[in-house]
């Protein structure tokens, strides 16, 4: 059974629609990468399944639970969002870590603050905390950042701020990690090493949504692959199919542009 | 004659350490209201806030000071609630604490506006409470932005507060200018006038030195 469903999303901005039904799903352990041009949609779906916009219409399920559903105002309740939310996790283009803490400390947070929900957390306090702190370095380790631990964020090259945001959204353990262009602020010389990292993941078969511009990547890394066009999905299926023999002209005219790059 | 005169002015600049103190302890909080009123979601209340922080911003401090001092007084027929010299200290607090509010509320709205979008939207990806990602995140982010525009905005405060004299409010200046009208046996002396500036001088210094450390202390982030 598919892990993510989403059913009929539609999203306006004012009198612009940024999203047109759009409709797909997600195995888990599998990776769907969503390519398409500037504008097209791809961010605002992406903003979507982290409750970060919220859709005018449609459905959007994780696991077989309803988490979303536009036209049932119950599942809109901002208590239950911020507990929803924690099903995605999502990687920023501009990685939006937190200046003020250091690297181990970016991923550790959130995990800390939502550690003092449980109703164990007062007698267990510093066992917790001890945990939580082992997790955060193993993530840094496996990210390649094991020297960079007690470092704050300027002090990083954005590779390696992009490889602690990863870690960051790992910490909580999402059901979908979701990337939203996770290289485009980078250098081109510092891309590699975060698309080594999310190739990484896949292979572990972490469920992932990827926003890319890098073609050959979204190619080698997904399962499945959907091309975005002015709001609505042009193509999806085999990624294989999709970047190398496209069916529809509009895929064919943007990967031809890619080329010429 | 030197040391007359330095206890009168210590004796003001006491005064006016107290008015600078109660300003700045209730401006502070009030103007961090006051801002997110400006910001609010209720268009209503932000109309309200802004307009007030128009009326209050685009009015002299002065003027505030004597309409909050003599206005009760001519309401309630000349039954002043600011009576003696305690009476002037809490007019010129309220006046004060209100215009500088004003004032700070701007400079706080700054500060929460310059931290990028993205650091409270990182927060709420994140599962944390809106309280979690103000305390935990935007914060310490907006002091730092707001310490450079804040110590401007203090240390004219400090000078500010000779405008309480206009009420007849004992500080420093009020002090220095005692001697040339006449007072403590002294008249026609103008040098302690002169003198009080150096009470600012100094004092202005000091908090300048301690602004630069409190920017050093948070330049560990950027």
């Amino acid at each position: 059974m598919a892990i993510l469903e989403v059913k009929h999303i539609e999203k306006h901005f004012g009198e612009t629609s940024v999203l047109k039904d759009i409709s797909f799903s997600l195995e888990k352990g599998q990776a769907l990468s969503i390519i398409g041009s500037s504008g097209s949609g791809k961010t605002t779906l992406l903003r979507c399944l982290n409750f970060l916009e919220t859709p005018d219409q449609g459905t959007i399920s994780v696991g077989g639970e309803v988490l979303f559903d536009a036209s049932d105002p119950a599942t809109q309740r901002e208590s239950e969002i911020r507990k929803k939310r924690l099903h995605f996790g999502l990687v920023f283009q501009s990685f939006n870590l937190f200046p003020q803490y250091t690297a181990l400390e970016n991923v550790t947070l959130a995990k800390e603050l939502l550690a003092r929900e449980r109703p164990d957390y007062k007698p267990n306090r510093r066992q917790i905390h001890d945990e939580i702190r082992a997790e955060g370095e193993e993530l840094l380790r496996q990210m390649g950042l094991a020297d960079r631990m007690g470092n704050y964020p300027h002090q990083l090259s954005g590779g390696q701020c992009q490889r602690v945001a990863i870690a960051r959204a790992l910490a909580l353990r999402p059901d979908i990690l979701c990337f939203d262009e996770p290289t485009s602020a980078l250098d081109p010389e510092l891309t590699g090493e975060v698309l080594r990292v999310i190739r990484e993941l896949a292979e572990q078969k972490t469920t992932m949504v990827i926003v890319t511009h890098e073609m050959a990547f979204a190619r080698d890394v997904a399962n499945q692959v959907i091309f975005m066009d002015d709001g609505v999905i042009v193509e999806q299926g085999d990624p294989e199919q999709v970047i190398n023999h496209p069916r529809e002209e509009r895929t064919r005219r943007f990967l031809s542009r890619f080329a010429e790059h | 004659m030197f040391l007359t005169v330095l206890n009168a002015l210590n004796e003001g600049f006491l005064q006016t350490l107290k008015l600078f103190a109660v300003t700045l302890i209730g401006a502070l909080p009030l103007g961090l209201v006051i801002s997110f009123g400006s910001m609010s979601r209720f268009a209503p209340l932000r109309w309200l806030t802004r307009a007030v922080v128009w009326v209050i911003r685009g009015t002299p401090l002065m003027l505030q000071l004597i309409i909050i001092y003599y206005v009760p007084g001519q309401v309630m027929e000349g039954h002043s609630p600011w009576p003696g010299e305690f009476g002037r200290f809490l007019a010129s607090c309220i006046a004060f604490i209100i215009n500088y509010a004003c004032y700070f509320s701007e400079i706080y709205r700054g500060g929460i506006q310059g931290v990028p979008v993205g650091q409270q939207e990182a927060g709420e990806v994140l599962g944390m409470t809106k309280r979690q990602i103000f305390f935990r995140v935007t914060l310490l982010q907006m002091i730092k932005r707001i310490v450079p525009p804040m110590s401007n905005e203090i240390i004219t405060l400090v000078k500010d507060t000779s405008i309480a004299r206009i009420i007849s409010f004992q500080e420093v200046i009020w002090a220095g200018y005692a001697f040339m009208k006449g007072s403590h046996g002294y008249s026609g002396l103008i040098w302690p006038l002169f003198f009080t500036g150096v009470y600012y001088l100094v004092f202005n210094g000091a908090l300048s030195m301690l602004f630069t450390w409190i920017e050093r202390k948070m330049d560990y982030f950027r």
